[in-house]
């Protein structure tokens, strides 16, 4: 078939569409936006980027928001490894109930526990900072991450464990040596799984938040209600929240689409 | 694989679980605690199931739930079909797959906030691209400008509707196509050339060969994208705020209005466990329906 090319080139142009339009409004001026309708900067500005490297309240959130994510990351991803290990290696009493369990924390909505989140974290006395946050997202992270990692794990054979074992490898060093690597591609996909669904969310990191460890959302509309409507600002903000995804994307161009079937749902 | 019997296990386990139920069981406590209180300045007094009867009476919560139903299934209808079809279309390997998947898993990746602002400018009547085109598209076939725009999203509920479900189409289609060109990936070259032998029409390979080995990760889609679409919130409350009027308000908009808005705990709790409760139940059904089919 010699015109296959064509659906997936009309759905990329439809989902490149929306963001090229955001790029063409960030090098306008707000007052060139408002005065109408253009497919390109009449007078190309850097202005808008300018504003945002140099103000402290503007790249500040973003220095937020990568703090969280990363630090969600790390938490996820260690403490759900030995979790995927035990879930895809033994039986004990509960495994499945537990399973099931975590994944129906994938399922809460963010809106049912916005509240009760801002009092659990205000007791705990973490509130505006970015910890609440890394914390807060675990609640739909490690799910996630104990899901796609036991489905990495379970395709390990497990003579290479009883070998190791054998051999007189102690468990941790087992863990750390050998079956790391050998799962190495399966941590990747897990990792960018959470930097994704953690950089995505915006509800809950609002909420927890105040001045301090503002993320780059809540700077945006705060922004946005403040100062008029400055579509130009606007638009450079949400280019620049764009590039982390898409170089975080590039390095794992090649594990995507795996990485999203593994597991047992 | 056959797993040994070790409880010891549960040490292994215990640092997700301790993570995860501090997040999940203590403001769900919370959250069930205010659906059966009523407070009165700083006193509480159990009432019951009163706040459930209430809420699920509520004409606001009926339409709410209605909207939801309405928007959850249309974008099913739309996403699952369209990324199976482009899946179909995207070549199993070479420099051109690479690319298709780079682009298209970048909607995913954009804050949620961020999508809903660009969607908002995008379909803009007289500014935004989307709203610029069909605007001059309808003046090309008779539309009277003088008479306002024909397409406006921040007063016709019709076009708000269509955005918002555009919106999500753009954003979250391309988790189906991942999804199924994974499923894709995972079948042999060999069924292919038994089905060429065989003289297998276009049709009976996908019928028979493609979509059998997608089942699995089509599940975990329809799963994913009815949870998530049920969840939705951030996305349309940026785009429309819920309006024009209540037009675009759903469960979770409709939630946060009560909770944040008015201050109104017990009702928004209630609210809120009815919710949890549905998702998990249409979860729980399909996840055993589709996995008993899976057994036969």
């Amino acid at each position: 078939m010699r015109t296959r090319w064509i659906v997936p080139t009309l759905y990329i142009l439809f989902l490149m569409l929306p963001i090229y339009w955001l790029l063409n409004m960030s090098f306008k001026t707000t007052n060139e936006i408002l005065g109408g309708f253009s497919m390109f900067p009449a007078e190309f500005t850097v202005e808008s980027y300018v504003k945002i490297f140099t103000d402290p309240t503007w790249y500040s959130g973003y220095i937020n928001s990568i703090i969280y994510v990363v630090i969600n990351m790390v938490i996820s991803v260690s403490v759900a490894l030995p979790a995927a290990y035990a879930f895809s290696r033994y039986r004990f009493l509960g495994d499945k109930h537990l399973f099931f369990w975590l994944l129906t924390n994938r399922m809460a909505p963010p809106a049912v526990f916005a509240l009760p989140f801002l009092q659990l974290y205000s007791t705990m006395g973490l509130l505006d900072t970015t910890l609440a946050v890394a914390l807060a997202h675990c609640l739909f992270n490690i799910p996630l991450a104990v899901w796609i990692l036991e489905g990495f794990m379970s395709g390990v054979p497990k003579e290479i464990d009883e070998t190791a074992y054998i051999d007189g490898y102690s468990f941790p060093r087992f863990f750390v040596k050998i079956f790391m690597p050998l799962i190495a591609s399966g941590i990747g996909v897990t990792a960018f799984f959470c930097f994704m669904f953690s950089w995505v969310e915006m509800l809950l990191a609002k909420t927890l938040t105040t001045v301090q460890a503002k993320p780059i959302a809540a700077v945006m509309t705060k922004t946005a209600s403040t100062s008029g409507y400055e579509l130009g600002l606007l638009a450079a903000a949400g280019v620049l929240t764009i590039i982390p995804g898409a170089i975080v994307i590039y390095f794992v161009r090649n594990y995507i689409a795996k990485g999203f079937a593994m597991g047992r749902v | 694989m056959n797993k040994t019997l070790n409880h010891r296990a549960w040490w292994m386990v215990l640092p997700v679980l301790i993570l995860v139920a501090m997040n999940a069981v203590i403001p769900l406590m919370t959250v069930v605690n205010f659906s059966v209180q009523e407070e009165f300045y700083g006193e509480f007094s159990f009432v019951g199931l009163q706040w459930f009867a209430d809420t699920l009476a509520d004409e606001r919560f009926q339409n709410a739930l209605i909207r939801q139903l309405g928007f959850t299934f249309t974008i099913l209808a739309i996403e699952i079909p369209l990324g199976i079809a482009i899946a179909l279309t995207i070549p199993r390997s070479g420099v051109w797959a690479s690319v298709c998947l780079v682009l298209m898993a970048l909607p995913l990746l954009i804050p949620w906030n961020v999508v809903g602002a660009m969607w908002n400018i995008y379909a803009l009547p007289d500014i935004g691209f989307l709203g610029y085109t069909l605007n001059s598209a309808a003046g090309l076939f008779g539309h009277d400008p003088a008479s306002g725009p024909w397409f406006d999203y921040t007063q016709e509920p019709v076009a708000a509707w269509f955005t918002v479900v555009l919106m999500d189409v753009w954003h979250w289609t391309s988790l189906v196509v991942l999804l199924a060109y994974a499923g894709l990936q995972s079948i042999d070259n060999a069924y292919y050339q038994a089905a060429r032998i065989d003289g297998a029409s276009r049709w009976a390979v996908f019928r028979y060969i493609q979509l059998p080995k997608m089942k699995h990760t089509l599940t975990i889609a329809v799963l994913l994208r009815f949870m998530d679409s049920f969840m939705i919130y951030t996305e349309p409350s940026v785009l429309t705020g819920g309006g024009p009027g209540n037009s675009t308000t759903f469960l979770s908009i409709d939630l946060v209005k009560v909770a944040l808005g008015q201050q109104d705990l017990g009702n928004a709790a209630a609210m809120s466990i009815i919710y949890f409760l549905m998702i998990l139940l249409v979860s729980w059904l399909f996840y055993t329906l589709t996995m008993q089919g899976g057994k036969k």
